[in-house]
């Protein structure tokens, strides 16, 4: 297993409620644990429109986890 | 230089900083606050931004312009915290020899930092409702309740 923090931001903040959570998961990709995120918090973006970030450097959602790893859930974005 | 501001934008000092005597064009483009989205009327939008990331990848957006067209200089200032109607959220400058890069640049950039950057916002509404911004809305329980009994 592996231990795992995730930040929510914008939407997924407000729906998971926190900023962060810690993840106890078997080793799996960014995208695995986000497809168990948004089970969890029922999001409604999937990960086509969704950005992810692993330890502050922008990911696929292929990218596999690590112990100890940060991994950053971007809802889809809207700046400018 | 890309930097995130937490305070208005000072148009005045950021095209001060663009003087060059090389610059036969200068182009700026700033994105206002506007008062209607999709049919529902803004009272105010939040902005909110991953600053860190926001920052490296503006910096990436403003050195891919510069390697694409023949510039001089580009700056970008985005705004984060609530912004009111007719604000400035967003600031893109380019300076160049000549207007075609300088208009084709400032295009660009302004076009890589909406789709790329670490940037969200949250609309107020007229009404009292609110909501993110391209992002899909979750369903509230009064309306799911309304929705059952209907």
């Amino acid at each position: 297993m592996i231990s795992v923090t995730a930040r929510y931001f914008a939407l997924f903040r407000e729906q998971v409620g926190a900023e962060s959570e810690s993840w106890t998961v078997a080793p799996c990709s960014a995208g695995e644990l986000f497809a168990l995120a948004a089970q969890k918090y029922e999001f409604l973006d999937g990960a086509a429109r969704c950005k992810v970030a692993v330890n502050d450097e922008l990911a696929d959602w292929s990218t596999a986890l690590h112990d100890g790893d940060t991994v950053l859930f971007f809802p889809p974005v809207a700046g400018g | 230089m890309f930097q995130i501001a937490a305070a208005p934008i000072d148009v005045v000092a950021l095209k001060a900083d663009l003087e060059n005597p090389a610059a036969g064009a200068c182009v700026c483009f700033e994105g206002w606050v506007r008062d209607l989205n999709d049919g529902a009327a803004v009272s105010a939008l939040d902005y909110e931004a991953y600053e860190p990331l926001a920052v490296k990848e503006g910096e990436q957006v403003l050195a891919e312009a510069r390697s694409r067209f023949d510039l001089i200089d580009a700056v970008c200032q985005h705004r984060v915290g609530q912004l009111q109607l007719g604000d400035c959220a967003v600031w893109v400058g380019v300076t160049a020899a000549h207007r075609d890069a300088a208009f084709a640049a400032c295009r660009f950039i302004i076009d890589e930092i909406k789709a790329r950057l670490p940037i969200w916002k949250k609309e107020h509404y007229q009404d009292g409702d609110s909501g993110w911004v391209n992002c899909a809305k979750p369903i509230k329980p009064a309306d799911a309740e309304a929705g059952a009994a209907s």
